[in-house]
């Protein structure tokens, strides 16, 4: 496996530095990396924590900004400081992520909803208005520091530390919020740092994606990352189905590649989109893969079913 | 100056009240988010539209017309989309919510297209002046069908039968079929109830901002749901004051401060009243049990 992951940041390496890709298809698989970055890391709370968040696209924002910020204002304008770039983007998301967290897990159930979406509102207005960003015009400027290498490497990575922390002793707190949070406290889990903590890790990737995806498009404003960014998540995240790694894999690249094939149809495939979405809640309330992982995510020790 | 402002701030809040209760009854009977409400407005608007202009009808047949087709809109949501749905994990009703809504945006873009229509003027624009005061009757008009509308509603629920059976499915959703509540038909009819409402919302901000597009549903249709979360969402008196509420600080807001500031203060507003009452300011807390 290891010299799988190696071999595809080999040809990702390669295919950047000698131009090798068709853009449009760099483009394509560029968007799906950093799909599948969002979906994970939304799994993480939406999927094993069990909460409903929507305030994945204002963490996208903060990340997009503050990277682009660093990147354009703060570290001389050279690729060998935009993973700098990404990680303060990244920090500035998680940080948000933490203002947030405090209060939000305080209220019942579905106020998380309602916090994140307030979250969504606020972070576009205050982008709007602040005017060293550009405003509502938007953030010019930005270089084209985003490879398929950069991508590669982020979008592994993320997958691994979403997978570990859930298969650690932490994830299964996590886990254990999701199923009953009471008795979860009962059994001494800190349910409440737990839920922030994962709350957190969760705006930190989404943070990342957000610095990748300003440095993939060179420009960003704050319409970009509107209520209908997260609704994208949310979709990617409940097709391949929440709660396995796999399953957030699959439903970002699928609903990528879907919305890219469908381009002839014009506005219409939105109309079929959300229709589609309807019946799979309908006829596979669990998404495509059903709440089943794939076994190359799950270690060995936790594997009962393989063969010994 | 004073009053003027005030009566700006009626006329958005009874907008926003009307569409908050639809929100707010649809979660006290169901427990679900209906996120899919602001684009149902967003329709009656456009359903408005076409009566008037396709079928030169007047205000007076438009309403009740416009009220029965977007409930049964409504009827047919729940009935295709969420009805299923209604043992399934909470997540994939939400989900569902959110699909059916962006099915009606888009819908409405791919039918009548993106570029905002402006809204027939039904009702010929007077200006009333007493003395130093002055309203127009659009917005005397407004204000007391909302409030008649809402006066209605509040006796359906506290007198009828049907009322009733609505109290008794958000108090315990077990126990109430046990005493004959026929629940799919009450819940049909909270669906047609508070579709019908947001349709009526959508005529008078026809009336009111006479410009229309498809996302119009989206910012208008949030900040309903603000008002319902304010309130107390499920709690119907709290809808009503929520929407006023937020028509007020709104139009405060615009009156003192730069127009793109609104939503940032609408919004914080929203956190800060959760901060300290998390079910709102006329919600019940709800203890958790093992």
């Amino acid at each position: 496996m290891g010299l799988l992951l190696v071999a595809g940041f080999a040809a990702a390496f390669v295919c950047d530095t000698f131009n090798l890709a068709d853009q449009y298809l760099a483009q394509i698989i560029m968007y799906i990396g950093i799909n599948v970055i969002l979906t994970v890391s939304l799994n993480l709370v939406n999927g094993y924590m069990g909460e409903f968040s929507v305030g994945h696209a204002a963490f996208m924002a903060v990340g997009a900004y503050a990277a682009s910020f660093f990147s354009v204002s703060v570290f001389p304008q050279n690729p060998a400081f935009f993973p700098l770039s990404l990680f303060a983007g990244g920090i500035c998301a998680a940080f948000l992520g933490f203002m947030i967290a405090v209060p939000a897990f305080r209220a019942r159930d579905d106020y998380l909803a309602i916090i994140t979406l307030a979250l969504i509102m606020i972070t576009k207005s205050v982008l709007e208005n602040l005017p060293w960003f550009g405003g509502p015009q938007g953030y010019h400027g930005i270089q084209k520091y985003t490879n398929l290498s950069g991508v590669y490497l982020c979008t592994i990575a993320s997958i691994m530390v979403i997978r570990n922390i859930v298969y650690s002793n932490f994830g299964r707190g996590i886990i254990a919020v999701r199923d009953d949070e009471v008795a979860a406290n009962l059994v001494s889990v800190d349910t409440k740092q737990v839920k922030i903590l994962a709350f957190v890790i969760s705006s930190f990737f989404a943070g990342i994606a957000g610095g990748l995806f300003a440095h993939l498009i060179q420009f960003i404003n704050p319409r970009t990352f509107s209520i209908l960014k997260s609704t994208d998540i949310l979709l990617m995240l409940y097709l391949g189905g929440s709660g396995t790694i796999i399953g957030s894999i699959l439903g970002a690249a699928i609903w990528t590649v879907l919305i890219e094939a469908l381009r002839f149809l014009g506005i219409w495939r939105f109309v079929f989109a959300p229709v589609a979405l309807v019946m799979l809640m309908i006829y596979r309330p669990l998404g495509i893969m059903g709440g089943r992982e794939w076994r190359l995510f799950i270690p060995k020790e936790n594997d009962h079913g393989r063969k010994k | 100056m004073i009053v003027q402002q005030a009566l700006n701030a009626l006329q958005l809040g009874s907008i926003y009240a009307l569409i908050a209760l639809g929100y707010s009854m649809v979660y006290g009977v169901l427990r679900l988010i209906n996120f899919a409400h602001g684009d149902i407005f967003m329709i009656g608007s456009y359903a408005a539209l076409f009566l008037a202009v396709y079928l030169n009808m007047p205000i007076a047949l438009i309403l009740p017309l416009a009220f029965c087709a977007v409930g049964l809109l409504g009827v047919t949501i729940e009935r295709l989309a969420y009805r299923p749905l209604r043992t399934a994990p909470r997540a994939s009703a939400v989900i569902t919510a959110l699909g059916v809504g962006l099915f009606l945006e888009t819908i409405t873009l791919a039918v009548v297209g993106p570029e905002p229509k402006k809204f027939p003027a039904l009702i010929d624009l007077n200006i009333i002046t007493i003395g130093a005061f002055t309203a127009t009757n659009i917005q005397i008009i407004i204000i007391a069908v909302s409030i008649a509308l809402m006066t209605a509603l509040d006796r359906l629920i506290a007198k009828t039968k049907t009322g009733m059976a609505m109290r008794a499915l958000s108090w315990d959703k077990t126990y109430a079929p046990l005493f004959g509540i026929n629940v799919d038909k009450i819940i049909s009819f909270t669906f047609a109830i508070g579709a019908g409402l947001a349709a009526v919302a959508g005529i008078f901000v026809g009336l009111a901002y006479p410009i229309i597009d498809p996302y119009m549903g989206i910012i208008v249709g949030w900040k309903a749901f603000v008002s319902a979360v304010i309130g107390g969402i499920g709690n119907v008196k709290g809808a009503v004051v929520g929407g006023f509420l937020l028509g007020a600080v709104e139009i405060l807001s615009a009156a003192f401060l730069p127009s793109t500031y609104k939503d940032m203060i609408v919004f914080g507003l929203l956190l800060i009243i959760l901060l300290f009452r998390p079910s709102g300011l006329f919600g019940v807390p709800v203890q958790k049990k093992v």
